[in-house]
Parts: C-alpha cells; sequence; structure tokens
C-alpha cells in the first residue's frame, strides 16, 4: 500500500511517499494512523492533533474510520487551500 | 469543458472567449480569476509556494465540474488552477462558466469556488524572508461549502 503525505505532514515526517506491506490487523485509516505514529517519533509529531488531518482513499476524501480492504492508496494531508 | 491543473500562467481572455466562440446559444459567460496578494494575515509576504496532490487534483476539480453541471444548465466549464511558486499578483485559479442565461453561469461559478476552496487538494505556503508559514483552512469556506447543500 502507497501511503502519502502532503504540506507540513510531509515536512515533519521527512517524504512524501512510502510503500508498506501491511500487518492485516491494520483495516482502517484510523488504524494505519495508530500504526504509523508507533514507527517513530516524526510520525508522533505529524499525527499529534487528528483533528487538523485528512485523509483520502484511493484519491477520494474519506474518514478515518474508512476500511482499507482492497485500497492503494492513502493520503494524509491537513484541511485544503487552494483557489 | 475543461479541468487543467498546470505551473504555467494562463490567458484568462482567451479562456473566456473560448467558451462562447461558435456557440450562438451562449447568452451569459462569467468568470472568475484567483490572484496572490502581496499580504497574508497582516504580513507581507513574498509569494507562495502551492502544492498539489497530482492525480487526486485533476479528479476531485472534474468532479466539481460534474456537480455544477448536474445543477444547472451550462454550455461550458473551464476551470485552471495554477501549482508551484507564485509571487504576488500571479494568477492561481480561473473558473469560467457559461450559460445561455445568467443566473446559471453566476451560480454555478459561486459553487465550483466554494466547492473547490474546501475539496480540491491544495495547500499554500505563504514565502517570508524568516522562512515559509503552511496557510491554515477558513471556516468560513466551509460554511461557504456548506450553504449549497439545503435540501
Amino acid at each position: 500500500m502507497r501511503v502519502l503525505y502532503f504540506a507540513w505532514l510531509r515536512e515533519r515526517i521527512g517524504t512524501n511517499a512510502e510503500e508498506f506491506d501491511l500487518p492485516p490487523e491494520v483495516t482502517t485509516a484510523q488504524m494505519l494512523v495508530d500504526w504509523l505514529r508507533a514507527r517513530g517519533p516524526r510520525y508522533e509529531a505529524a499525527f499529534a492533533n487528528l483533528t487538523g488531518i485528512r485523509v483520502a482513499v484511493d484519491q477520494r476524501h474519506a474518514s478515518l474510520s474508512a476500511p482499507l480492504a482492497g485500497v492503494r492508496e492513502v493520503a494524509f494531508f491537513p484541511p485544503v487551500t487552494g483557489g | 469543458m475543461a479541468v487543467r491543473v498546470q505551473l504555467w500562467d494562463f490567458d484568462q481572455g482567451a479562456e473566456i472567449d473560448a467558451l462562447s466562440k461558435g456557440n450562438g446559444d451562449v447568452g451569459a459567460v462569467v468568470s472568475f480569476t484567483g490572484l496572490v496578494r502581496d499580504h497574508y494575515e497582516g504580513a507581507p509576504i513574498d509569494g507562495l509556494e502551492l502544492e498539489h496532490y497530482p492525480g487526486m487534483t485533476e479528479a476531485a476539480l472534474a468532479e466539481i465540474e460534474a456537480d455544477a453541471r448536474a445543477r444547472w444548465p451550462l454550455a461550458g466549464v473551464t476551470i485552471i488552477h495554477r501549482y508551484g511558486p507564485l509571487r504576488p499578483s500571479d494568477r492561481i485559479v480561473l473558473v469560467v462558466c457559461a450559460s445561455r442565461h445568467r443566473q446559471a453561469a453566476f451560480e454555478a461559478a459561486s459553487f465550483i469556488m466554494d466547492f473547490l476552496k474546501t475539496r480540491a487538494p491544495f495547500w499554500k505556503k505563504e514565502m517570508t524572508a524568516d522562512g515559509g508559514h503552511w496557510v491554515e483552512a477558513r471556516e468560513s469556506d466551509e460554511v461557504a461549502r456548506l450553504r449549497w447543500m439545503q435540501p
């Protein structure tokens, strides 16, 4: 599974994309966040405040409860500021 | 029917003309251009860096356009959004709507901007002499989007 990071999340983690073989017990976006936070202090800092974080699953806006079965790409980012 | 996400500037006059040329049924063309201001949150800035999510940006804008077409009778829609480094007074975004009569064109352009501001995956970083600061999303933009959701 590809995990993408944007804006200040990308800066805190230090990369914009990673590929993972997720353990089978990681079945939702929220569980993916928990699993990422456990990877180290940069992830912990990036995901410290989940109210300021949005998620997209296969390039569509989703919530943290979104299931990950069959998903190829998950992206985490702050609320958008285009336009 | 054009959605473009691009680095370089666009010719807004040409884009507006393109939506009416060759279609004698178009009686109204409304356009919106978003520009980089030279101040953000009270302080002068050198410019903006605009980050986006390749793939999702085009898809999100296409979905917003499709929603607008489903709600209003539109003869044409153009949405162009830039990314990358931008300077004060640079054009960021263009929305053009063409229709037979003006109400559809005005409302669709407003609708598209309200959704673009809250759903299109772009992020602005304001650049100043002491570095850069990520612009924060505004609740007023979310409120503007929600007003279109009334039954």
